[in-house]
């Protein structure tokens, strides 16, 4: 791994590069916006926590093409699928915490055999900003990420003494950089960024622990605990809390016929909806409200922590942020934690 | 990157039968348009597929032939919504997608090989049962006594009516095909499933039973079941949920930490019960 120090002339050169050789992306109030050579500054002074607009957007789009196929019986091709020829564009996303890149990798472990996400993945790089400051909402540390948390990362930049120490973390992060970028790091920067990461994980909890916690507890236990009750009787099942969190992944498929010309799409869906469920003999498994806000925190906490060994969860508090009805995560891993 | 596993095969419908009086159950047979689809095709009784019809959507049926039938495969649909409604509207000859075959199937190379099999169904959810059954009936040697115990409302209601004429008095196999209730012409057995079941099961000694239907005809086969000394390991059940992917990715299907399209459709009696109720 190669470390570099970076001014913010330095900073501005590498951004102007990759907005004009690429895609440029980078938050922009709550959203996710292509930075032009012209607007770089917009990034450069990003305020603290995780935009609203989950980094997901990049690799699941909305909506993703599967297929097209011509849909005017006759043609010889009627109805033959055709998967998309063009490749994503390449495309550097900027500013992105570290949270949100962790989501990045934890997704990828469902999405390990899809062409589509792979796709996407192979043509994106991610340049992290880490976190000197957090909000109210953010809660990385307790469940396995860190303000300054490398996964999922290409090139990780922590402010320091007026510019950046530059980690460059993969050799996709490499090719991003141009010869000659920045001066080698001292001894000096070093230490320095040792320093933020000691004080950033003292006194956190151990997150192995808090998998191991979760995976050793009784499935039906945890599934039958009283806390559901009340947890999701306030619950208007809007769905912004998996829509919003970047580690929500799951997707409805539709065909779509315009003027005879078909295509199979995939777009975000949410367990929190009564449909998501709903068999067409009309049998509803998770008809009632309680079991899909359960299914929510299950599928995060235990489920997912099961099948892949780390929560569905990066801590970054969209969810917690965006409910109208005040739902916390940070609550419900406390309470399910204490599940005899 | 290996296949794209959302592109299904092109495939045409090859023949339609009406299977019941009502009309609305069909079997549809399907042969691959490419060769090299069709040459790499291979399935495991219980497995199901995805059927897409352009422009309306796809969904997961459970094959209805069994590996030994080579050339096609059939599936039997019960018109329901949007998709299966199209099916039955569409004409011979028709080109429509398959995708798979998903899901894991019976064990019938595993855990049935040498036992005396038990096979209960109820309603149209015979269907992957009569791959099973021809299955086993292609490699006969490898499996003890058959016992099948198969129930509809009416006659006019039961699948593979002409097949099931032909099984009729073959050696090592005992078929019980029932009705709900006394109807004219009707000369076979009358009785609920359970009733049947009760009468007519084997010892569970060195034996796998395979169970489907309704949740109702399931919840009162087992007691008759357990009297006898059936225990959950030796007994598979094939569960449905709303599906999209297949893949285990989509999240529409799950039951607790487990997809019934990755996972499943079939498990042990065993794993069901440790299960949330959510299928
Ligand atoms: C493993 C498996 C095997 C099956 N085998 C058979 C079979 O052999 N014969 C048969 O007739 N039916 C079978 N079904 C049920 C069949 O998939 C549904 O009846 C069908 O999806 C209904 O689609 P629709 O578009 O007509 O209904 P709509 O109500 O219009 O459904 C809309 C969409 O919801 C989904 N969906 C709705 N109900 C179900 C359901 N019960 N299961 C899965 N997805 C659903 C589908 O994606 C469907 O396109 C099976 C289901 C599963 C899961
Ligand atoms: S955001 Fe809050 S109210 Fe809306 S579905 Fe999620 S938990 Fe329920
Ligand atoms: S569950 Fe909430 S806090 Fe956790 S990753 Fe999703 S949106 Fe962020
Ligand atoms: S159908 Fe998508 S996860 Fe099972």
């Amino acid at each position: 791994m190669n470390i570099l120090r970076l001014d913010i002339n330095g900073l501005l050169d590498c951004l102007s590069s990759w907005a004009g050789g690429q895609e440029l992306y980078g938050p922009v109030k709550d959203g996710w916006r292509r930075i032009s050579r012209d607007g770089l500054e917009a990034v450069v002074s990003i305020p603290p926590g995780a935009p609203k607009a989950p980094i997901k957007t990049f690799f699941l789009a909305q909506p993703e093409t599967l297929f097209t196929f011509s849909a005017r019986h006759g043609d010889d091709d009627a109805w033959i699928p055709t998967p998309p020829k063009e490749a994503p564009n390449r495309r550097v996303l900027f500013g992105v915490r570290p949270c949100d890149a962790r989501s990045i990798a934890l997704n990828s472990m469902p999405y390990r055999d899809d062409p589509y996400y792979q796709a996407r993945m192979d043509k994106t790089a991610v340049v992290g900003l880490s976190c000197n400051e957090t909000c109210s909402t953010c809660f990385c540390k307790s469940v396995g990420g860190s303000p300054y948390g490398t996964e999922g990362l290409d090139i990780l930049l922590t402010k320091a003494d007026g510019g950046f120490i530059a980690e460059v973390l993969t050799s996709k992060g490499e090719g991003l950089l141009e010869k000659g970028t920045g001066t080698p790091a001292g001894d000096g920067d070093m230490a320095r960024l040792k320093a933020l990461r000691d004080a950033a994980q003292a006194g956190t909890s151990d997150t192995q622990a808090l998998s191991a916690s979760f995976k050793a507890k009784n499935l039906m236990q945890l599934y039958n605990a009283r806390l559901w009750q009340g947890l999701s009787e306030p619950c208007l099942n809007c769905g912004a809390c998996t829509f919003l969190c970047p580690t929500c992944y799951c997707f409805d498929i539709q065909d779509e016929v315009v003027r005879q010309a078909g295509r199979r799409i995939r777009y975000w869906d949410s367990c929190m909806f009564p449909l998501f469920t709903l068999h067409a003999s009309g049998h509803n498994p998770r008809g009632e409200k309680i079991k899909r806000v359960r299914n929510r925190f299950m599928h995060k906490l235990k489920y997912f922590t099961e099948r892949f060994g780390a929560l569905s969860c990066v801590g970054c508090g969209r969810c917690i942020r965006e409910c109208p009805v005040n739902i916390d995560i940070r609550e419900v891993i406390r309470d399910l934690l204490s599940v005899e | 990157m290996t296949k794209n596993p959302y592109l299904p095969y092109p495939a045409r419908i090859d023949d339609v039968a009406v299977e019941t009086e009502d009309g609305n159950i069909k079997t549809f047979r399907i042969v691959f348009e490419n060769e090299r689809d069709r040459a790499t095709w291979r399935h495991t009784p219980g497995q199901f597929a995805m059927l897409s019809i352009a422009g309306k959507g796809e969904i997961p049926i459970g094959i209805a032939s069994s590996p030994t039938e080579e050339g096609f495969v059939l599936f039997t649909v019960n018109r329901a919504g949007v998709v299966t409604t199209a099916l039955h509207q569409i004409e011979k000859g028709t080109r429509i997608g398959i995708r798979g075959p998903l899901g894991n199937g019976f064990p019938v190379d595993g855990a049935m090989r040498g036992k005396n099999i038990l096979i209960i169904a109820g309603g149209f959810a015979f269907t992957t049962l009569r791959a099973t059954l021809i299955y086993l009936l292609a490699h006969r040697a490898n499996y003890g006594k058959i016992t099948v115990v198969y129930g509809a409302r009416t006659p006019g209601m039961l699948l593979y009516k002409d097949e099931f004429k032909a099984w009729q008095g073959l050696d090592g196999l005992d078929l019980n095909v029932t009705i709900d209730r006394e109807a004219p012409g009707w000369s076979g057995l009358v009785g609920f499933v359970p009733t049947i079941t009760e009468r007519v099961a084997p010892s569970p000694e060195n034996a796998a039973a395979l169970i489907c239907g309704p949740p109702i005809m399931i919840k009162f086969t087992m007691p008759p079941l357990e009297k006898i000394g059936w225990q959950d390991d030796q007994v598979y059940l094939s569960l449905e949920n709303r599906m999209k992917c297949g893949l285990g990715v989509c999240g529409h299907c799950n039951v607790g930490p487990v997809y019934v399209c990755k996972n499943g459709p079939v498990f042990t009696r065993e794993q069901v019960k440790k299960l949330p109720i959510e299928f």
